[in-house]
């Protein structure tokens, strides 16, 4: 039985340092309009979107530019009034030049968005609901950016009994999920009680770790007063429980089967900024064109949480935060765990963007590795009970055949290994390693 | 006593009875091995390598017993060897012209432009991974050696520039460095034909010029000059035809290149510590 003061979350995990102090209390800002702006195609997981626009055609603010390529693929839609320049390639955060819409914004013309009437979404079918929240270029705005309404499709012999809303941000440092739970909380009650119906779920449950105590109390208000079912779980804090699997293990001490998604065991989940860009679509037709990231980090000079419309260049955030510091090493996007280093401060703010870091010399590892000493720290470490050091061993051999054995394509690369090797193994890099050469062998075969 | 001689006895005739069925079968279900498969196995190189297309030198040995191969089907032995095999055998020789690992690319250290420094762990394919190494260009070389580490006959090592530099002599086109390269840069070419691209990029003009000064323009005045059905372009890409072409080699389409991507190429393909030819200098004429 467990003991009253008992606080759910899942098995396994790490304590990384929170490091949230600095940015958690700051209200989100708006990010002046900047001159140009870069939209790549595929922001999201999935095919990339078709441009349904030509250079030199003038775009309004909220406006559709390029059309879902694909069921698994989304729209996007123009941050700014202005026009188009160029279908250009341009470098992503990922170092790969890929297509991109450029845009100019018009500094003489308003940047109001004109909302649309609200649709009236009971009316809708399930297939219009997907369809139109695939309009909205709607994706998980947790970091994934998987394209949210592939998760809406009713699937046969699934029904969905619960609705749950990830507000975890159990990545340090990240503060714009706490801020926007805080700060938009009706937005979120209202995107809850749309979807919770549409999907027809039993209950919605907002997940949120405890360190957020203000998120919680204000969300607890609000569901108080929605329409629908919603409770507030207030969870443990620790690495990586915004991670969907971990989410519904915390809550519900459901495990969702390897290879299987949430929706196998009657669940959908969003997260919590995505639920509010939802409620915005279906209210005042107001599309993705925007999101809130923190800019926080020790090389930063001003952190914040800002309000960024999708495009902006990095570097353009960072001057509007006051620039970097000198002593700068590394810029990395996304949280520090699982974010990725940039290459170039030219690269724009995506749909997935969460975060902007700044770290300094002392902060970045340049220690030596050590040889793995057994300790089985890892072990205790993987929410997803994988072997790492033995993965990262098989990595390391080249035997990446064999590392299937070991279950590597359920790696979700949450880093958990690497933060607790006392060795300094960087553990999740090398399962990542093999598992691109792994991509790389079976796509030479396909060709072949 | 009666039992231990019982005992010893079923065991001697058990053993006589296995005894006469091995002697029958070895009399009667022999499959009779060619002597000259040992001794041709004792002629080839014993690397293993596959180069050849099977899966070891016994294999290959087996092959050009039955004719499926011709000698010089093993590119990693030398001709005398070959010569050798050939003559002990009573077959031709055949003509095999020898593959060398070639690498699409000269951007090396001096030519492409890099815009962020990577540091992490020494791995081509790491870098890959983390936003794509710090190199401009996406689909250059890394420059970190995974195919050094790969290779088993000490036919690679890094030069200078920071470029794979593949010794011609050593290279067995065993194909492992095509596998090693996270951004499949290394193609396994005949040394008959020296033309060769050296760049990958997709794009063209400025574009691609600004990422690199040796890069591929694609102005396509390679096509224009060589030999017709020996180039195409493909992707922005000059592709030379080494299959189907069967002229003389002919180094015309290096002659107006304006960058150097695409080189005339005769022995090693990076001079050491030099960095690669601009302007379509031809070499060994």
């Amino acid at each position: 039985m467990a003991p009253e003061n008992w606080i759910s979350t899942f098995r396994h995990g790490v304590h990384p340092d929170e490091h949230k102090e600095g940015t958690e209390s700051l209200p989100i800002e708006r990010v002046p309009f900047v001159e140009s702006y870069i939209l790549p195609l595929g922001q999201h997981i999935g095919a990339p979107s078709v441009p349904v626009v030509k250079p030199k055609d003038r775009v309004q603010r909220g406006q559709l530019i390029a059309k879902p390529g694909g069921f698994v693929s989304t729209a996007l839609h123009s941050p700014v009034t202005g026009h188009v320049t160029a279908l250009a390639n341009r470098r992503n955060a990922m170092g790969d030049l890929v297509p991109c819409i450029l845009l100019e914004a018009d500094p003489y013309a308003t940047q109001r968005f004109e909302p649309r009437a609200p649709v009236d979404w009971r009316a809708l079918s399930s297939k219009e609901f997907v369809d139109q929240t695939q309009m909205a270029g709607l994706v998980g705005m947790g970091g994934a950016a998987f394209p949210s309404h592939v998760k809406y499709v009713p699937q046969e012999g699934k029904p969905v009994r619960f609705l749950v809303v990830n507000g975890c941000e159990c990545e340090p440092y990240l503060t714009c999920d706490h801020r926007v739970m805080v700060e938009r909380s009706d937005r979120v009650v209202r995107g809850i009680e749309i979807l919770a119906t549409k999907l027809g779920a039993e209950k919605t449950v907002i997940g949120v770790e405890q360190n957020k105590e203000d998120a919680i109390e204000v969300l607890q208000a609000a569901a108080a007063g929605a329409p629908v079912p919603v409770e507030v779980a207030a969870l443990k804090v620790k690495y990586p429980q915004g991670s969907e699997k971990m989410l519904i293990d915390a809550v519900f001490k459901t495990e969702v089967p390897a290879g299987k998604l949430p929706l196998d065991v009657g669940m959908v989940v969003n997260n919590v900024a995505t639920i509010a860009a939802l409620a915005d679509w279906f209210d005042h037709g107001r599309p993705l064109i925007d999101r809130v990231l923190t800019v926080s980090g020790p090389a930063v000079s001003r952190p914040a949480n800002l309000q960024v419309p999708l495009g902006t260049p990095v570097r353009a955030v960072l001057e509007y935060c006051g620039g970097l510091k000198s002593e700068t090493r590394q810029v990395v996007m996304g949280g520090p765990m699982m974010g990725s280093p940039l290459s170039s401060l030219d690269v724009p703010v995506v749909k997935g963007t969460s975060g902007l870091l700044a770290f300094t010399d002392a902060d970045v590892f340049d220690g030596d590795t050590y040889t793995c000493v057994k300790c089985g720290r890892c072990l205790d470490a993987c929410p997803n009970f994988l072997n790492p050091c033995m993965l990262a061993k098989l990595a390391r051999a080249g035997r990446i055949e064999s590392m299937d054995e070991f279950y590597a394509s359920d790696c979700t690369f949450c880093g958990s290994c690497s933060w607790a090797c006392p060795s300094g193994i960087p553990i999740s890099q090398l399962i990542k390693v093999a598992r691109s050469a792994m991509a790389q062998r079976k796509r030479k075969e396909v060709r072949q | 006593m009666e039992n231990i001689l019982s005992s010893a006895g079923i065991m001697a005739g058990l053993g006589l009875l296995f005894g006469t069925v091995l002697a029958l079968a070895y009399r009667f279900l022999r499959v009779p091995e060619d002597p000259r498969l040992e001794v041709i196995i004792d002629m080839l190189p014993g690397n293993n390598c596959g180069a050849c297309g099977q899966p070891g030198c016994s294999a290959f040995a087996e092959t050009l017993l039955d004719g499926g191969n011709l000698p010089s089907g093993c590119t990693v032995s030398n001709p005398e060897k070959i010569d050798e095999i050939a003559g002990f055998l009573g077959v031709d020789a055949g003509e095999q012209v020898k593959r060398v690992a070639r690498l699409h690319c000269a951007g090396g250290l001096a030519q492409a432009k890099q815009v962020a420094a990577y540091s992490g762990f020494e791995s081509c394919r790491a870098a890959a991974v983390t936003s794509g190494g710090g190199k401009g260009c996406s689909w250059g070389c890394l420059g970190l050696a995974d195919c050094v580490r790969v290779c088993t006959f000490d036919a690679l090592h890094m030069n200078t520039n920071g470029l794979p530099t593949v010794t011609t002599q050593k290279c067995t086109a065993c194909g492992d460095c095509v596998e090693a390269c996270p951004k499949d840069l290394f193609e396994l070419l005949p040394m008959d034909q020296p033309l060769l691209v050296q760049c990958s990029i997709p794009l063209g003009g400025e574009e691609a010029r600004a990422l690199c000064t040796v890069a591929c323009d694609a102005c396509e005045r390679c096509a224009r000059y060589a030999r017709p059905g020996l180039i195409e372009m493909k992707n922005n890409l000059p592709v030379i035809d080494y299959v189907h072409y069967e002229g003389p080699e002919c180094p015309e389409a290096t002659f107006r290149c304006p960058t150097g991507a695409i080189q005339w190429v005769v022995e090693d393909q990076f001079e050491d510590s030099e960095p690669a030819n601009r302007g379509g200098h031809v070499e060994r004429l």
